[in-house]
C-alpha cells in the first residue's frame, strides 16, 4: 500500500514547478518534505491529492495509477489532504467541519463514531463542537483541519505546513499528535514543513526538495546528521 | 391605526414574495459568484408552464408543484449547459468575471423572446387559490385578503423547508461548504460541480414559487417579473448578498417600506423608494444588515 511517485513533472502555466520528481514512501511511514520557499513542496502535495494535474510522470498508490484523478475520487481511495493555512471553513461550526470530512461515506453512525474518535485525540475540539470555526485559536483550527482529514478514515495523509503561524509549544503538540496518529492508525504521511528540524525529528524519512527537484532522500536521522543539509535547511 | 396594520400586513405579503426571489439570487451568488439576471426569465418560464397547468386543471397547487419542478430543471440546465461551459473557457482575467453575468442577461432576453413567441405578449392571469377580496370585519372590508395570508403562509413553509435542508441535511452541508470553500469541500470528497448544479436547481424552484405567487395576485407577461427581480436583488444586497436569513429580512423590510410609501405617499414614488432604500443601505452598511464584522479568514 505504499506510495510510489516516479518522474513527476508539474507546470504552473509555463513555469516548471516540479521536475522529474521520484519518491517512494512505504506504508505506515512518516516522510518529512523540506526545502526552501518555492521548492515545489506544496505543488507536490496538491498533485498527489488531485488538485493539480501533472504534465508527466506517474503516481502509484496501492498498486494503481492515480495521476489526474479528481480529489473527490481520491478521498474515496483513502487520500486525505490538509491544505496550507489551517484548512477549515470559518462559517461552519466545529461539528459541521468534522462532519464534512465523513460526508462522502453517507453513514451517520460511522460519522458520529469518527467524531468521538477525533474528540478523544483533540479533547479541546470536544468542548467547542457547537462553536463556529472562526472562534477557534490557530492551534485549534489546525487540530480541526487534521481532525477533518481523520474523519475520512484515510490511509495516506498529506499535511501542508501544520506548524504555520503557531506558538512553539502548540507546534510541539501538533507534531507529537501527527507522530502518534501515524503509528496508531498505520497511516502513510507526507508532512511538508518549513520547520525542517521539528519535522525531521518525528519523521521516518526525509525528502529535500530544491527548485522542483529532489536533492536528498534518506532516513530522517541521516539527514539531520548530514552537514550539508544542516547548513542549508536546519540553520546550524 | 387600522390602516397602519393593514399596510404592515400587505407589506409582509409583498415582501415574502421578494424574499423568495432574493433567496434564489443569493443561492446562485454564493455558489457561483454570478448575479443571475436570468432568474427573472427562469421564473417567468416556470410560471408560464404553471399557467398552462392551472388553466387546464384549475388546480393551483398542482400548477405550483409543476412550476417548482420546471424551475428546478431550468435552473439546473442553465448551470449545466451554460455556466459550466463558460467557466471552462473563461478561466481567469476580466472575461471570467464579466462573461457569466453577461451570459445571464443574454439568457433573460432569450427566454423572454421564446416565451413571447409561444404565449404572446398579452397579459395572462392565473386564478388565485384564495379570495382576493379583503377580509371583512363588521362593516369594513380590508385590503388584506385571504390570498395575502395564503402567500405569507406558503412562503413561511418554504422558508422552513429550506432551513431544514440547509441546516440539517448532508446535502445542505455540502451546499454550504461548496459555496464557502470549494477547494476544502472538494478535498473532503464533495462533488462540488454536481452540488452547485443542485444549488441552481433549488434556486430555480424557489424562483418558480415567486413567479406563481406574484402572478396569482397580479398578472403574467414576458415582463411582469422584472420588477420582482429588481426588488429581489435590492433585498439581497440589503441582506449582504451572502446570507439567506439576511435576504429574507431585507425582503420583508423592503416589502413593508414600499407598501408604506404606496399607502401613505403615493404610487409614483414606490419604484424610487426601492432605490432610496438600496442606496441608504449601501452607504450606511455596505456589507448588509446582517454583517457581524469581518470574518477571520486563515
Amino acid at each position: 500500500m505504499s506510495l510510489n511517485v516516479s518522474n513527476l513533472t508539474v507546470h504552473h502555466g509555463a513555469i516548471c514547478a516540479l521536475s522529474q520528481v521520484s519518491i517512494a514512501v512505504p506504508t505506515g511511514k512518516l516522510a518529512a518534505i523540506i526545502g526552501a520557499n518555492g521548492a515545489g513542496k506544496t505543488t507536490l502535495l496538491r498533485t498527489l491529492s488531485g488538485l493539480k494535474t501533472p504534465t508527466n510522470g506517474s503516481i502509484m498508490w496501492k498498486g494503481e495509477k492515480i495521476a489526474g484523478i479528481k480529489p473527490e475520487a481520491l478521498v474515496r481511495r483513502g487520500i486525505s489532504h490538509v491544505s496550507e493555512g489551517k484548512s477549515v471553513i470559518p462559517e461552519l461550526t466545529v461539528r459541521e467541519n468534522l462532519e464534512l470530512g465523513a460526508i462522502w461515506r453517507r453513514n451517520a453512525k460511522e460519522s458520529k463514531e469518527s467524531i468521538d474518535q477525533v474528540v478523544s485525540i483533540f479533547p479541546r475540539l470536544g468542548e467547542r463542537l457547537q462553536q463556529r470555526a472562526d472562534t477557534l485559536s490557530g492551534g485549534e483550527r489546525q487540530m480541526l483541519a487534521i481532525g477533518r482529514a481523520i474523519m475520512a478514515k484515510p490511509q495516506l495523509l498529506l499535511l501542508d505546513e501544520p506548524s504555520l503561524g503557531l506558538a512553539p509549544l502548540v507546534v510541539e503538540q501538533i507534531f507529537q499528535t501527527i507522530r502518534d496518529l501515524t503509528t496508531s492508525m498505520n497511516l502513510t504521511v507526507l508532512l511538508v514543513e518549513q520547520n525542517a528540524m521539528g519535522a525531521l525529528k518525528i519523521a521516518d524519512l526525509g525528502i529535500v526538495l530544491n527548485l522542483g527537484k529532489v536533492v536528498a532522500m534518506n532516513h530522517a536521522q541521516v539527514l539531520i546528521d548530514d552537514p550539508a543539509v544542516r547548513a542549508a535547511y536546519l540553520g546550524y | 391605526m387600522q390602516k397602519l396594520l393593514e399596510t404592515f400586513l400587505i407589506g409582509l405579503s409583498t415582501g415574502s414574495i421578494y424574499a423568495l426571489m432574493s433567496i434564489a439570487l443569493v443561492l446562485v451568488w454564493r455558489s457561483t459568484r454570478v448575479v443571475n439576471f436570468a432568474q427573472a426569465g427562469q421564473a417567468m418560464l416556470s410560471t408560464y408552464i404553471g399557467f398552462e397547468i392551472a388553466t387546464r386543471t384549475e388546480i393551483f397547487w398542482l400548477a405550483l408543484i409543476i412550476a417548482i419542478a420546471a424551475g428546478a430543471l431550468v435552473g439546473a440546465g442553465v448551470d449545466y449547459f451554460f455556466m459550466r461551459v463558460l467557466f471552462k473557457h473563461a478561466v481567469s482575467g476580466p472575461a471570467a468575471v464579466v462573461a457569466p453575468v453577461i451570459a445571464t442577461l443574454g439568457l433573460l432576453g432569450l427566454v423572454r423572446s421564446i416565451v413571447g413567441l409561444v404565449w404572446g405578449g398579452e397579459f395572462k392571469s392565473i386564478k388565485a387559490p384564495a379570495s382576493t377580496d379583503g377580509f371583512t370585519i363588521g362593516e369594513t372590508t380590508l385590503p388584506f385578503s385571504p390570498l395575502n395570508l395564503l402567500i405569507i403562509v406558503t412562503v413561511f413553509i418554504i422558508l422552513i423547508a429550506l432551513a431544514i435542508i440547509f441546516q440539517r441535511t448532508n446535502l445542505g452541508l455540502s451546499l454550504r461548504a461548496s459555496a464557502y470553500a470549494p477547494e476544502i469541500a472538494q478535498l473532503a470528497g464533495i462533488r462540488t460541480a454536481r452540488t452547485r448544479t443542485i444549488g441552481w436547481a433549488i434556486a430555480g424552484g424557489v424562483g418558480g414559487v415567486a413567479g406563481m405567487l406574484n402572478t396569482a395576485s397580479n398578472f403574467l407577461s414576458p415582463y411582469s417579473l422584472d420588477l420582482l427581480l429588481v426588488f429581489g436583488f435590492i433585498a439581497a444586497v440589503i441582506g449582504g448578498l451572502e446570507s439567506m436569513v439576511g435576504s429574507v429580512v431585507g425582503a420583508l423590510i423592503l416589502g413593508i417600506a414600499l407598501t408604506f410609501i404606496l399607502n401613505y405617499v403615493g404610487t409614483s414614488l414606490v419604484f424610487i423608494g426601492g432605490f432610496v432604500v438600496l442606496i441608504a443601505v449601501l452607504l450606511l452598511k455596505p456589507d448588509g444588515i446582517m454583517a457581524r464584522g469581518k470574518v477571520r479568514r486563515a
